[in-house]
């Protein structure tokens, strides 16, 4: 500030007709000085401050003329003794004097720039009883989940990688069978998958395996990109697929850095006639819980929502809530060294959120920033050193 | 010392004519029984269309699995085409709208032409999107923000639901400036004829126009007014069409120098077809008085700089991806460029940036066979642009366990078929029913219609 001025609350500028800038002249009983005014937010109503030693006539080059002397407000008598009077009166001038400030002011009355500051949350702030109530409320999640959300944990230190998963999942889902010239052309439906990596050299490979599925990421890119919103989000933090809505555009599949999702190019059913889907008990296989899908859609793992359904309407009938323990996905079942873990992540003692707060635990490609939900636990090799 | 030419416009035909001999010319083809060249392109062209619609319909019934594409790689030829006919589009509307903004007159003679092929490319890149891509075509309607009992919606932050828009657009105002051009040369036609039928359709079509002054000064405003809302799409539509790409996550398309690296690219594309396409016409019709070499040379430099663009671009995503530090993008393109697709890609870098520098010699660029072999080259070049961008990408991604390679099947020869096929019935037929050089226009800059000092 170059100047000092007489610092007034919006309101009570307002009921004087001035604002910033504008010149007035404020009397006490002793005198009267010139002043211009600045709005100041929180100052009290109907009262005025105004900084001293300011208006100097003999300061040197820089200290000279600057601001507005208001000594003559105090009077000789109080010259070293009040610095609050009472009774002081203000009175509009006319003209103006520019005030220079680095900081400008935020109205508090323009909708459209109040409180940038937190909208745009760089000043962030909460109350002592929200700290005691919550202390991790300042890092909550963007997206709420007000109740459970459902996560999946790969424990890769047990996986044997022995695809009783994959098996699981093929009948729960009603996974088609598409023959070997469709396999061969990379379009397998496996909703989950045992990916297999080598390192090392010929003579002394090392193996790595690893399931992979739909990761019903938070931030989901499949999501984004699909214009008919055939996939999308579930309350609960379900990635899911409205098979009628789907058109066919592929773009989910092309999105997706996992590579989990799968196409059906025909109707696997009709089309092999001559094989499988003909025959009198296959028409019997299908689980009657889920959904035959048709050629030309999208479709990918979906946590077994009918279990999740299934249970969630058992809760009900019970009178209880659901928790994250009432369902075990078809694959978690099917896995003979319990690698698998399924349940409620908003449940801190819940046992995959455990697993997701394991310093051993990772989510594959990160940098994606697709904030994927199965959480994997590295494997540590004990080669005997 | 030389002698200044103070003409304000130099005649764009190459000798002199009068406007009774400029309509004779150009209505010749509309007036007589066509040759038996043209029955002959007309076969094979059709036959392909025809070969196309039983494929297109075979896939209707058996589901768009008969093509090659599999997982990962879900978009190929069908998303390939789309992008190379969008494209080929383009260059007509450069030549009607910009060129007409920047009263390049010289652009009258081709304007016509080059407007109707970006048409017949929208409609066949239409076709590709729905017909040839999605795996229920039925159910396209999909796409459109349509009040419903459901209370369905599209996703408008979804790249697709603005390429609807983008495309539906394009295709709206080139036919809207396409017929308004016409509007004169349809009522010449129907003046001409003495056949009662031409007569009537003529008629119908010329929309009562009379030649009027009046008439004249509204068709000149709303010629500049479509021109101008014409221009932004040169940018526009292919601007979006690289946002398929460009706004997803995959290495090799989430770049920033998709948009103006497709338009560059969409004209580069759109003059080699026009100019292939014209260099044919104007032999067969005998136009080339009115059709000129100094068109073909001016296509031929804007393809120069245009290939060159697309040569910078690709230059760029090289060091790029080496200056991001991003493992997956220095992976893509060292896979681009010696990867299992390294022959597409040195196809795509040869036929796009190497060959058409031969236009730097003004000798090959007025050679007529050689200009004819460019703009082939430059069109296949550009097809595999969009097929190394979309193949290679796909086909190796974030995973290596779910990378693939894509093979294309008989069905996917069928679809492009199908493209080439409609484009080149649709140019045959117009060069047969309609005016393909703009009568009025040609007019407008022939000796003797400009004023002298």
């Amino acid at each position: 500030m170059w100047d000092n001025y007489a610092a007034l609350s919006p309101i009570t500028a307002k009921q004087l007709g001035v604002t910033s800038g504008d010149l007035v002249e404020v009397s006490t009983s002793d005198g009267a000085a010139t002043v211009p005014v600045f709005l100041q937010p929180g100052q009290a109503e109907n009262s005025v401050s105004i900084a001293l030693g300011y208006g100097r006539t003999n300061a040197g080059p820089i200290g000279t003329g600057i601001g507005f002397d208001v000594t003559p407000l105090l009077g000789t008598a109080t010259l070293n003794g009040a610095r609050i009077l009472s009774g002081a009166t203000i009175k509009k001038t006319g003209g103006s004097h520019e005030i220079v400030s680095t900081q400008e002011h935020h109205a508090l009355d323009d909708e459209f720039t109040k409180e940038l500051h937190l909208k745009r949350k760089i000043v962030r702030e909460g109350t002592l009883a929200e700290y005691e109530k919550n202390p991790n409320f300042l890092h909550e999640e963007k997206v709420t989940y007000s109740g459970l959300k459902w996560a999946m944990a790969i424990d890769l230190n047990k996986c044997i990688g022995c695809n009783a998963c994959v098996a699981g999942c093929n009948v729960e889902n009603n996974i088609p069978v598409v023959g070997k010239d469709q396999v061969a052309n990379g379009r397998e439906m496996h909703w989950i998958r045992i990916d297999r990596y080598y390192a090392g050299t010929d003579a002394a490979p090392s193996l790595s395996h690893q399931p992979m599925l739909c990761q019903h990421c938070d931030n989901a890119p499949c999501e984004n990109v699909c214009p008919v919103v055939a996939t999308n989000h579930s309350p609960d933090g379900l990635n899911q697929m409205a098979y009628n809505r789907c058109v066919g555009t592929k773009y989910c599949s092309n999105n997706c850095p996992y590579k989990v999702r799968r196409f059906n190019f025909f109707d696997w059913r009709d089309r092999f006639a001559d094989g499988y889907y003909e025959e009198q008990p296959f028409d019997l296989v299908h689980n009657p819980e889920v959904t035959v899908r048709s050629r030309g859609v999208m479709e990918k793992c979906t946590f077994c929502i009918q279990r999740i359904m299934e249970a969630r309407q058992h809760a009900t009938e019970q009178g209880r809530e659901l928790k994250g323990t009432d369902v075990k996905t078809a694959c978690q079942e099917a896995c003979p060294a319990t690698a698998i873990v399924f349940g409620d992540m908003s449940d801190p003692k819940s046992e995959v959120s455990k697993y997701r707060a394991h310093t051993l635990g990772y989510h594959v490609l990160e940098e994606t920033n697709a904030k994927p939900n199965v959480t994997y636990i590295a494997r540590l090799k004990n080669l005997g050193e | 010392m030389t002698s200044l030419d103070y003409t304000i416009d130099p005649p764009i035909t190459t000798r002199a004519v009068t406007p009774a001999e400029i309509d004779s010319a150009i209505a010749a083809p509309l007036d007589r029984f066509p040759s038996k060249r043209w029955w002959i392109a007309f076969g094979v062209t059709s036959t392909m269309l025809a070969g196309g619609l039983a494929t297109i319909a075979y896939m209707l019934y058996e589901g768009i699995g008969l093509l090659g594409f599999n997982q990962p790689v879900a978009w190929a030829f069908d998303i390939t085409n789309f992008v190379f006919w969008v494209g080929i589009g383009h260059a007509g509307t450069l030549i009607s709208a910009i060129l007409f903004l920047m009263r390049q007159r010289w652009r009258n003679a081709i304007a016509r032409f080059a407007e109707a092929m970006t048409i017949f490319a929208v409609l066949c890149a239409a076709i590709f999107v729905t017909v040839a891509h999605l795996g229920r075509p039925w159910l396209a309607g999909y796409l459109f923000p349509y009040p419903n009992q459901h209370a369905l919606w599209v996703n408008f932050i979804s790249p697709l639901v603005w390429d609807v828009f983008a495309v539906n657009t394009y295709l709206t105002v080139s036919l809207v400036f396409w017929y308004l051009g016409l509007i004169p040369d349809l009522a010449t036609l129907r003046d001409r004829t003495t056949n009662a039928v031409k007569k009537l359709v003529y008629s119908v079509l010329s929309l009562g126009w009379r030649f009027s002054n009046r008439h004249w000064s509204h068709y000149e405003r709303m010629y500049l007014i479509l021109a101008g809302f014409a221009t932004p799409l040169v940018l526009s539509v292919h601007t979006i069409v690289s946002f398929d790409f460009a706004v997803s996550v995959n290495p090799g398309w989430h770049t920033t120098i998709f948009p103006p690296y497709f338009v560059a690219g969409a004209v580069f594309s759109g003059f080699a077809m026009v100019q292939n396409v014209l260099i044919i016409v104007r032999k067969m019709f005998k136009l080339e008085h009115i059709i000129t070499m100094k068109h073909l040379e001016n296509m031929n430099k804007v393809m120069l700089l245009t290939g060159s663009m697309v040569g910078y671009a690709y230059a760029m995503e090289m060091f790029v991806a080496w200056y991001s530090g991003s493992q997956f993008e220095r992976f893509v393109f060292l896979n681009r460029a010696l990867g299992p697709y390294a022959w597409a890609y040195w196809t795509m870098v040869s036929c796009n940036v190497v060959f058409v520098q031969l236009f730097w010699f003004k000798r090959l660029r007025l050679s007529i066979p050689i200009m004819f072999a460019v703009g082939v080259l430059v069109n296949v070049g550009m097809w595999f642009e969009r097929y190394v961008i979309i193949v290679t990408t796909l086909s190796r991604d974030f995973l290596p366990s779910s990378w693939g390679h894509f093979s294309p099947t008989i069905f996917d020869f069928g679809i492009m078929m199908l493209g080439f096929g409609l484009f080149f019935t649709l140019v045959l037929l117009f060069v047969r029913f309609l005016p393909s050089i703009a009568m009025a226009e040609i007019k407008a800059v022939m000796d003797g219609a400009q004023a002298k000092h």
